[in-house]
This record gives C-alpha cells, structure tokens and sequence, in this order.
C-alpha cells in the first residue's frame, strides 16, 4: 500500500510509539487517514492496517464502528446539528430545518458542489448553550434558525480556509453553556477534529 | 447561594487564564502532588477513601474503594473516562477546558496511589477544543518534570496519553471504553470476568475514573479529608456539579452541595421556568434516569440516598428540565432515540428493543397510535428490563439498553393520558 506523505507518517510513528500496543492506534491513525483525504478511503485504512498490523477488515470494523470516521466525503464543512432532547427543548428541530433549506440537501447528505455536509447529530455536550452546532466539530453555540442560515451563506461566500469557534460564536452564537473566556486564533481545515498530533490544527489569523 | 467551590473555584475567580500552568502554580496547583509522591500508596488510599469521594461519572461508586479493589499484577494502567456524551451532561467539558492542569494533578496523584506509571485520558471526538486545552497542559506538564521520568525529582515514572474518541456514547461505558483504547469496537465487555480492576486493559489492572472525580483529589489533599466531608451532606461529601439545561432561566453548569431541593435547583440556582410558563416534569440524572415530577418530587432532598429511594438517580448530575409545553411523547422518543442510535448492537434485546420503542413512540407522536400502543411500549421495555425494576435488572452486559426505558415507564406512570391521547386525537393534544 502506498504510503503518506512523509509529514504524516511521521506523526503515524509518533502516536504508535506512544502505546504499550500497536493497536490502540488505530483510532488516532484514522484521523491521520481522513486528515489526508477528507475521509476514509479504502486506501487510507489499508495504510492504517499496515501501519498497525491488522487487516483491512480488523480496521473496517473499527472505522464503522464510531459516528465520526466518515467512509463517504462529507464535505468541506460539515455542519453537525444536535438534535437530543435538550436542544430539542429549545428548538434543534427548527435549526435543523433551516439548514436542510439553506443547504439543499436533507440531514445526512452533502451539497452538490460538495462544499457542505449537513448532518443531525446527539448530544454534542453543549447543552447549557441549546440549540447548539458545530462546523467541523467546532462548536457555535445558542443558534437559532435565522442564524444557521447566515451561517451557511456566510461558509459559502467566505469560504474560511480554517474554522475558528470563536469567530463563528461571535458571528452566529448565542448564549453559551459556561463563559468561554478568552478566544484563540485556532481550528479545523476539514471534517475532522482540529487537534495538534493529528497535524489538523491551524491558525485562523495568518 | 455561595456554598464553596472546589473544582470550578479557579475558573471562577480567574476567568480569563484558569487554564494557564502560570495560574494553576499561582494558585496553589501541583502542591498536592507533590506530598501525594511523598505519601505511601496505603496513606493515599485511605485518604481517597475516607474522604467518603463518590464517582462522578453516573455510578456514584466510593473511589477510594474502587482503588483498593485494584489487582496486585503490574504494570496497572490508569484510564481517565472524558468521554461525557449524555444528553443534557456537559460538566467535563468545562473542566477539561478551563483548569485541564486540576485533572493532570488528580491523575498524578492517582498514578502514584495505584503505582501506575501509564495513565490514558480518553476525550470525546468531538471535544476537539477541551481536547487541545489538555494535550497542551500534557505537554508543560511533562517539561516541568511533572511528568514524565522521574516525576518530581522521584524515581517515579508516569507517562501521560490523550486519546480523543470518535463518536460513540457507549465507550463511556468503562469496558467498552477500554475496547476503543484497544482499538477495538466500543462494545461492552462481560463481567465477570471483565471487571477493570483485574482484567481491565490489555488484559492488566485497570482503573477507570471519571474527570470530575479526580478534579477532586487536588483538594482532598490540600485541605484535609474533613474539610471535604463538611462540605458535603452525610453520605454525600464534596460538592457535585450539576449540568441544568431545557426550560429554566439560566442553564449551566452548578458546583454545589448535595442537600439542597430540587425546588431549590430549578427555581433559585437555575432561575425558574421562563416565559410564565409552568414545570411539568424534569429528567434528574441524565437521560438514563426516570424523570421526577412536582409537586411529588419537588421538595425533595438531592441526595443519592433520596434521588434511589424516590426511583430515580443522580446519575451524571444532568438536570434536563421541561415545562408545560413540552410533548412528553416526543421528548421521550428523543431520548429513546439516542439511546436506539448508541446501541453498540451486541445484545438482542437492547438492539432490537431500543429501535422498536422508538419506532412505536414515533407512531404515537405521528398521530398514528394504537390502543395497545402502550401496553407494547411496557412490554417491550420489560425484555430489556425485567420487571421494569429500579435500578434495572438487566438482561444485556451494560445498562445501556434499560436507560432507554427510563423515559418509558415515566411518560406512561405520569402522563397516561397525554400518551392515549396522542392515540385517540391521532395529534398532538398540546398543539391547539
């Protein structure tokens, strides 16, 4: 199998050595795989599996597994939406809808230019600050319908090439779940988490 | 009310750095780990375990107690449970966001206590924010000698692993978690002989703890074990974060101690039911946990004690409130619906059950109910959960599937007639 570029397959090295076993990073070098092709291709887990020294399968089972190894493209943005019952409460449902007619597709799909995925997500742990939403696992919380819709419009036109929470907060959010305090200038490049030993972090302000 | 803060204390008082290595030593951070690599591991043990700290994560288990179930083999490991994903929890997330450095010192001391020198926090993927906050307090950690080889000038080594999740309720379940740092499917494993404490991951020694039960341990041991236990009430010592969201006026996250009344907590800590409306019902522990309703529940006390005796739990701490507008048919089927969605799939009747309970709330909200409706929805719900006992007898390896009747058998033992009649209006009664 082809191997990645030599960047990655060092952060690869790097995040096995830091397990007793090969195995346990599988989960870490997934992300590795989509942060190289925006999702997993086949390609990606058979380089996983050799990295790691279990087949395709083992890795397969594993990918399928978890909500957020996606095997299909998603998108550059790809909006979650919770929809469990504390921003059900307060009006997910609505949000949710504005969004399928903001982007054009239904939960789950991806816009046709592939620019934006939409999906309904569970419980994303922000539910002091309900309705919530992430771009990107970057979180923007106190979202109303009216506000998603300037938020897909504004992903559109801007076409951030990193997508920052603070920006978006400040932008679109509402109340939050606690006081976030201070902002950063950090986040994600595509639909996956941004996150140092995966390579995916980046300033939004450069 | 201005009961004492421990483990939101920091973030409190210092808003903007809390997170900051600077502001945790300004503050008397890391103090408590360095006595805790001078104490023996039984002193620290019987601290934990007088302090009478229960588990944060939902199970409220002794910690101190946990601990000393631990198995003698080595090499033990150590597994911080940051995997927080129940609807209407989301205390962790504060934590890990704004005082990462708190838990570093509770996992440091709980390494040295359990001669543990491999210690794994395991975050939600989608926490990517908490999870950079923490990675970044590893690593100054390890450079200041915190961690690392030799951990403060000692012999002890400790090595510290952030692993982030991807997306699956169910590896906050301690057995199934461990599969996932195996990487392996977070599907639960059987106990016996499974029990972390013998046979946890890769097979050695394991302890599972949850964030906010080792945010505590700085502050056992710098202001005493009585000081905890003052705080707290009786059996239940310290504070308790509770994580209130849904129809109140000001939700949030609320260290307090137990004691206070859930009247007390809606009303006063939380502000009340907004736009005049009024309380219909309220989930009190997560959405695992039958729902409590006024004026039964209302004056009661928050304590494990009272919350179990009452046919309820604490659980997680996650306070979901609904006032008098609220479709309980619906609400129902959004929590069933998680809990169909995070099956892991391995038991048939949490499998199967879970999806069907939410297939037939569905219909009833859809206007499509039948008589016999929830009669099924309790027959259903007693394959998964025998008897429909509290707490649940089980007939799956996690509690996984019986959470999924908590909102069953309370719409239908508080609501009946809401229920029949979605079925005999084909609608929802609440919409006019």
């Amino acid at each position: 199998m082809s191997k990645w570029p030599e960047a990655t397959e060092e952060r690869a090295r790097a995040i096995i050595a830091q397990y007793p076993n090969r195995r346990s990073a599988v989960m870490p070098l997934l992300y590795l795989a989509m942060s190289e092709e925006g999702y997993l291709t086949e390609a990606g887990m058979a380089r996983v599996a050799e990295l790691v020294g279990i087949t395709p399968a083992q890795v397969l089972s594993v990918a399928s597994f978890y909500t957020m190894y996606k095997l299909e493209p998603v998108g550059r943005y790809l909006i979650s939406c919770c929809t469990s019952i504390s921003c059900m409460l307060l009006g997910s449902d609505d949000v949710l809808h504005a969004l399928e007619e903001e982007v054009g597709v239904a939960s789950g799909e991806v816009d046709s230019e592939g620019l934006i995925g939409l999906e309904h997500a569970e419980c994303i742990g922000a539910c002091g600050g309900a309705p919530a939403m992430q771009v990107n696992y970057e979180l923007i919380e106190g979202i109303n319908p009216e506000k998603a819709r300037q938020l897909v419009e504004w992903l559109r036109k801007a076409r951030p090439e990193v997508v920052n929470t603070d920006e978006m907060q400040s932008l679109f959010g509402g109340r939050p779940s606690f006081d976030w305090a201070i902002t950063e200038d950090v986040g994600a490049v595509g639909p996956y988490p941004a996150y140092e030993p995966f390579g995916t972090v980046r300033s939004s302000t450069e | 009310m201005n009961a004492p803060l421990l483990v939101t204390k920091r973030m409190v008082e210092h808003p903007t750095d809390s997170h900051t290595l600077e502001r945790y030593k300004a503050t008397g951070g890391y103090a408590a780990a360095k006595r805790a690599v001078s104490m023996t591991r039984d002193e620290l043990v019987e601290a934990v375990k007088s302090s009478g700290l229960l588990g944060r994560g939902g199970a409220a288990f002794s910690a101190g107690l946990k601990w000393s179930f631990l198995a003698p083999a080595r090499p033990a490991y150590l597994v911080v449970n940051g995997d927080e994903s129940e609807p209407g929890t989301f205390k962790d997330r504060q934590l890990l966001e704004r005082d990462p450095h708190q838990l570093i010192e509770g996992v440091i001391i709980t390494a040295i206590a359990n001669e543990v020198h491999h210690a794994f926090i395991y975050i939600r993927g989608e926490y990517p924010k908490p999870a950079r906050r923490v990675q970044q307090a590893v690593e100054e950690a390890y450079r200041q000698g915190y961690l690392g080889q030799g951990i403060f000038d000692t012999d002890f080594d400790l090595e510290v692993i952030v692993h982030l999740g991807a997306g699956a309720y169910i590896c906050g379940e301690e057995t199934a978690l461990i599969n996932s740092l195996e990487g392996l499917r977070g599907e639960p494993r059987l106990k016996p002989p499974y029990f972390p404490a013998a046979v946890g991951l890769y097979n050695k020694p394991t302890i599972v703890n949850n964030v906010e039960t080792l945010s505590n341990l700085p502050h056992i041991l710098n202001d005493g074990v009585d000081a905890f236990k003052a705080l707290g009430h009786e059996a239940d010592t310290g504070t308790f974060l509770f994580s209130v969201s849904g129809h109140v006026e000001k939700p949030g996250n609320y260290e307090l101690p137990h004691g206070l009344t859930w009247r007390e907590l809606i009303f006063d800590v939380a502000g009340g039911i907004p736009n005049g409306r009024k309380l219909k019902t309220w989930i009190p522990g997560g959405a695992s946990a039958p729902w409590f309703v006024p004026p039964d529940h209302l004056d009661l006390p928050i304590t494990k004690d009272d919350t179990a005796k009452a046919g309820s739990m604490l659980g997680s701490g996650a306070v979901v409130v609904m006032n008098d507008s609220t479709c309980v048919v619906r609400a129902a089927e959004r929590v069933v619906r998680f809990f169909a969605h995070e099956s892991c799939g391995q038991c048939t009747p949490c499998r199967e059950g879970t999806s069907w309970l939410e297939l037939i709330l569905r219909r009833i909200e859809s206007g499509q109910g039948r008589e016999v409706d929830p009669d099924l929805l309790l027959d259903v719900s007693d394959n998964i959960s025998v008897g429909l006992a509290w707490p649940p007898k089980m007939t799956t390896i996690c509690p996984l599937g019986p959470s999924a009747v908590s909102p069953i058998i309370s719409i239908i033992k508080y609501f009946k007639d809401e229920v029949m009649a979605h079925i005999h209006d084909g609608r929802c009664p609440l919409i006019a």
